[in-house]
């Protein structure tokens, strides 16, 4: 008897009691930061204080959604679920708001030809897997 | 406090074999080189009285058959940690913790011969893993759904924004593996000897821009071991005592994306710096260096952040040839991770020929080099180990 094999997922991100709203949020199409009041930084990834000085006077804020190209690298041995798209680029972009995160970069051929360092890009919100439901964040150009 | 001078390497080894080693677990590999390193420096096993290693010292005391140990770490930062290791034994030497510290590794990065055995769908124990844990599993959340395919995705993040800033060519970073391969050229035991042209690497497939296949390290099986002493303990060993003069260690990120600037590592500089400080020497007096190539933009980070050369300017200088057989600065001599080995830790093997040529015995030896200079570093800029050696012996 063969085993029927599932056709590979991307890794679904599961989400903890620091970072279930981030998430939370995300499934609703907006990006939300957190910012220290004390500081008036924003910082990312989640935590329920600000790593600067601790102090957990910490605010969540909805993010512009716009931000830049800020390094990437193209990936061209992609693990099996993201074999469909390769070659394609593991992007940090540095929001508007003075943090970086990682991210696909969607809505363009992902060519270093393209890809041109601090070009504008905005977020988009679109599920990881078709038909999965699971959103995660994803930066396309302006 | 200072180690200055205080502790040295009296026992070093590598597996007996690198390579492809499928009859092996990595337990049976960090064995393997621990008997190797004991059989170098001739000490009775039962002197060893401290267990420093990223596999739990509780199971390698047990069974290595070393009883009671009276000092151990399992610090586990990724390749960085035997640097590390041999930080902290140092430490523990100097402070009369210990008397024989014995650290050792081994690792079946290529064969995974840890999963032989394993119940179907059993978790594979890995190496190079992420820094995830205490319910914060940041990678999975992160990164992961992006697409990395591990380090060869993660580690050169930066390098991009790097040549967009200092103006690094395509041509430079190849020249990293061009200058290397002119190293384990001589070195029998390296896996990659014949010489190659940086059209070569250019030509290579691309594995992840800007990185091509001959700017990766290797993916091998193997280990190493180091027993170090306290100074005036060496006399009793036939080994030409190694001192370690300066050490230093830090941390930076458990997620690349994060790093605060990307053209920089903020953990080699201030390693480098703590380490040059306790060694009492300057960049000027290193006849010989090590750096942890996982990649082949990582020489070119820790020349520039460990004060070698100046912002901008290592591609030049290893594109010139001054890393390469007779350069001011022979750096990664035994062709390191990029032509000699890697399975998956590397830190251990940087250490190894640091040694070997301060004992004057490596395959490709620098003529009369007296100060060694390694650089590790682990997980992708998460952690950092520097280490300055000597083989001149105290005035």
């Amino acid at each position: 008897m063969t085993e029927q094999r599932p056709a590979p997922r991307k890794p679904v991100p599961s989400p903890n009691i620091e970072t279930q709203f981030y998430w939370d949020k995300v499934q609703e199409g907006e990006l939300w930061l957190q910012r220290c009041q004390d500081c008036d930084k924003p910082y990312f990834y989640p935590r329920f204080f600000c790593p600067r000085c601790l102090g957990t006077n910490v605010e969540w804020f909805k993010a512009s959604g716009r931000g830049r190209l800020h390094t990437y690298v193209i990936n061209h041995r992609p693990p099996p679920a993201f074999e469909a798209e390769a070659p394609y680029a593991l992007a940090v972009v540095e929001l508007e708001e003075g943090v970086r995160m990682m991210t696909n970069i969607h809505g363009i051929a992902n060519t270093p030809e393209n890809l041109v360092l601090e070009m504008p890009l905005r977020v988009v919100f679109e599920e990881l897997n078709p038909g999965g439901g699971v959103k995660v964040p994803y930066w396309v150009p302006t | 406090m200072s180690v200055r001078y205080k502790v040295a390497v009296v026992g070093a080894a590598e597996t007996t074999e690198l390579g492809r080693i499928p009859n092996m677990s990595s337990l049976m590999l960090a064995a393997d080189a621990a008997m190797n390193a004991i059989k170098d420096c001739g000490i009775d096993k039962n002197q060893i009285d401290a267990v420093l290693s990223t596999h739990n010292p509780v199971l390698l005391a047990h069974y290595l058959g070393i009883k009671t140990p009276r000092y151990v770490d399992g610090t586990s930062v990724g390749g960085t940690s035997f640097v590390l290791h041999l930080r902290h034994a140092a430490a523990a030497l100097a402070a009369g913790y210990c008397n024989y510290a014995l650290i050792t590794m081994g690792e079946s990065g290529v064969s995974r011969a840890d999963a032989i055995g394993l119940r179907p769908g059993a978790a594979v124990p890995r190496f190079g893993g992420g820094f995830g844990g205490g319910g914060n599993d940041l990678g999975s959340q992160f990164e992961a759904p992006y697409g990395p395919s591990g380090p060869t995705t993660l580690f050169g993040m930066g390098v991009l924004r790097y040549m967009k800033e200092t103006g690094l060519t395509h041509e430079q970073l190849a020249s990293v593996a061009v200058a290397q391969r002119r190293w384990s050229n001589k070195v029998p035991r390296a896996m990659m000897r014949d010489l190659i042209t940086i059209e070569d690497v250019l030509d290579s497939r691309m594995i992840c821009y800007p990185l091509h296949l001959l700017e990766c390290c290797l993916v091998t099986d193997g280990g190493g071991a180091l027993i170090l002493t306290t100074a005036e303990r060496v006399r009793d060993f036939p080994t030409k005592p190694v001192y370690i003069l300066g050490t230093g260690e830090s941390v930076e990120t458990p997620l690349v994306s994060q790093m605060e600037d990307m053209t920089r590592c903020q953990g080699f500089q201030v390693a480098s710096r703590k380490a040059f400080e306790e060694a009492q020497i300057t960049q000027k007096d290193v006849d010989h260096m090590m750096v942890y190539d996982a990649f082949a933009h990582l020489p070119i980070y820790a020349l520039e952040d460990c004060g070698f050369v100046k912002r901008g300017e290592a591609g030049a200088f290893i594109e010139e040839g001054r890393t390469s057989p007779g350069g001011e600065l022979p750096l990664n001599t035994n062709g390191g991770g990029l032509s000699y080995t890697h399975s998956g830790m590397y830190g251990m093997y940087l250490q190894q020929e640091a040694i070997r040529q301060m004992r004057g015995t490596a395959a490709h030896q620098v003529p009369n080099a007296k100060v060694s200079f390694a650089q590790g570093v682990g997980g992708m800029f998460g952690a950092m180990g520097s280490v300055v050696f000597t083989n001149e012996p105290p005035h």
